[in-house]
């Protein structure tokens, strides 16, 4: 499909009912009538950059936390014991307090009880996406937030995250240093959504070129309320986002598709019969949250309360087989 | 018909259907589907099951009395990780049976045949019989069955597309010229195109999506057991050549035209 009927198909013009329907189709050829689950685990909200929309932005008087080793184990575990085999690490970007040496020791211990592990962290040089991989991650994830570059601008005022282009290869890097899962994606509110929906397929279609190797996922956040009251220019409705996703499907039936617990569960249950194949359940978005709620503050409100196994009993309903775990740890040599 | 078992390896089967097992909208869908499909041969991809789990769903699900379960490397970029995969399977108590996939394109898992070819040869050695999926390439099939693999399975058209035997000449170059049984695997999408398959002399077929994503799984599963039946007796029984003009089923001569 070329970016064109991608175009069209964005238009509220095409009707939406066959759109969805073509879309779950193609997603479960590809896939099966699976979805797979994984689960964020914030490793620290200590953050130099100022991005406006942010929870953990730098101005934010919030309380700040860094989670130690044994935080770290004891909200592993926790998650492990919910029944996840797949790892999301997210941390905010400060040298002092998520360093390479700490993240690197963050994802060793997670790469012993967990078949997949993937980091959301600030964007690496090679040399430190080798390290992540040798440690155990086989995924980066890395949003370029707002494809616009003048609303980019916008939003990052202070920090090495107004570097737009640093951030835009940034999943190439990890591409070259062997990193087998890709995410990107677009933080939806910050420009309008149509223009960097044409960016983001932009974006993957060329990954897939060049980065061959590595199995690309795309995520579209829609920004929820945090600390900083931040109110998005470009709000996208629920039914521009289930367009959305099922025109990126029709564009891209190979590209995994993800859907966080930003989502209310009615929307998510449409959403994972339109093209979506990985979500996380039972989020929490503050560092050692799993363990102690609200200790911390988080990055976003959530709007997906329930519990993993409630999850996955709602997409076994949906007639979709909950999938745990989709890769193993043995692929990588660490 | 006198009994016709599939021999791979010293090892008789009873059915010339291979089923995966991925894709199923649950356990018990695809439970029914293998019972339908009259399957002795299961894969099971090594990154979906969790070895350590005392309880493993997926193998708990499988009747190994019955059943091969085996394991496949897919998900592996080259050779030094199909091997790695192999060897975890196999200190697990699985079978030491693999079925190597070597797929480092994830959008069309079509598989590299230099790593493939590479871990096939270090599988041997190990022990291991190993069941290979290739593309549909004579030379390679050969240079397999030279380093004593089990069997050849060269795929039919891109995993997942359902779109039968778009390489119908390679395969029957790959039959024609073998040693070791041959398996079609990956884009069949209907029951007609598995006895093509059998037809033309495969010795067995492997599906996964055109029966786990049917909308009745274990009714696709037993439609394509009818599928390689009518195939694989079709095939011994001697098909009537193709020919590039028509002949009548009753010949005139001999008939009305006797008369004058």
């Amino acid at each position: 499909m070329s970016l064109e009927v991608f175009a069209r198909n964005l238009d509220a013009s095409t009707p939406l009912t066959p759109l969805v329907r073509q879309a779950r189709d193609l997603t479960v050829r590809r896939f099966g009538l699976t979805m797979q689950l994984f689960a964020p685990l914030y490793l620290s909200n200590a953050c130099i950059n100022t991005c406006t929309y942010c929870g953990f932005s730098r101005p934010n008087a919030i309380a700040r936390r860094t989670l130690t080793e044994a935080e770290l184990s004891r909200e592993m575990d926790h998650v492990a014991h919910e029944g996840f085999r797949h790892l999301l690490l997210v941390s905010g970007e400060d040298p002092r307090e998520s360093s390479l040496d700490y993240l690197e020791r963050a994802v060793r211990l997670a790469h012993g009880r967990f078949a997949s592990v993937s980091i959301e962290v600030a964007p690496l040089d090679e040399a430190g996406y080798r390290r992540m991989l040798a440690a155990g991650a086989e995924g980066v994830v890395v949003y370029q937030e707002a494809y616009d570059r003048n609303a980019y601008a916008a939003v990052h005022t202070a920090g090495p995250k107004k570097d737009y282009d640093a951030r835009l290869k940034a999943p190439q890097t990890a591409a070259r240093a062997g990193m087998r899962r890709l995410g990107i994606g677009a933080l939806l509110g910050l420009a309008p959504w149509k223009q960097e929906a044409m960016a983001l397929a932009g974006h993957a279609l060329r990954l897939q070129k060049t980065a061959w190797r590595s199995t690309l996922t795309l995520s579209l956040p829609r920004l929820r309320p945090a600390a900083g009251d931040f109110v998005p220019a470009h709000p996208v409705s629920d039914e521009d986002l289930v367009r959305l996703i099922a025109a990126l499907r029709l564009l891209l039936p190979d590209a995994g598709i993800v859907l966080s617990t930003r989502e209310a569960p009615e929307l998510r249950d449409r959403l994972a019969l339109a093209g979506v194949t990985m979500m996380s359940a039972g989020s929490r978005t503050e560092p050692g949250g799993y363990e102690e709620p609200e200790k911390a503050e988080g990055q976003f409100e959530l709007s997906d309360a329930r519990s993993p196994a409630e999850v996955a009993e709602r997409l076994r309903s949906l007639g979709l087989d909950p999938v745990w775990k989709d890769w193993d740890a043995a692929l990588l040599a660490t | 018909m006198a009994p016709d078992p599939l021999r791979i390896a010293g090892r008789e089967f009873t059915s010339r259907l291979f089923l995966g097992t991925g894709k199923f909208p649950s356990v018990a869908a695809m439970q029914a589907a293998v019972e339908a499909s009259g399957t002795r041969i299961v894969t099971v991809a090594l990154r979906r099951v969790d070895l350590d789990a005392p309880e493993e769903p997926l193998l708990k699900a499988l009747d190994a009395t019955k059943l091969l379960i085996l394991p496949n490397t897919s998900g592996a970029n080259d050779a030094e990780e199909a091997v790695r995969l192999a060897k975890l399977a196999r200190a697990a108590g699985l079978p030491s049976w693999i079925k190597l996939e070597v797929t480092p394109d994830p959008r069309t898992l079509l598989p590299d045949p230099v790593e493939t070819l590479k871990a096939a040869e270090i599988l041997v050695k190990l022990g291991f019989t190993v069941l290979p999926y290739i593309n549909a390439d004579p030379v390679l099939a050969k240079r397999l069955q030279d380093v004593g693999t089990a069997t050849v399975m060269p795929l039919a058209a891109p995993i997942g597309t359902s779109k039968g035997l778009r390489t119908r000449d390679a395969i029957a170059i790959i039959i024609e010229q073998a040693t070791v049984p041959v398996v079609v695997d990956a884009g069949l999408g209907a029951p007609s195109h598995a006895a093509e398959a059998l037809e033309m002399g495969a010795d067995a077929v492997l599906v996964n999506t055109a029966i786990a994503v049917a909308r009745d799984p274990a009714a696709m599963a037993a439609a394509f057991r009818k599928g390689v039946e009518a195939g694989r007796e079709a095939y011994l029984s001697g098909l009537a050549p193709e020919r590039s003009t028509a002949e009548a089923s009753s010949p005139r001569q001999g008939t009305l035209g006797a008369r004058g």
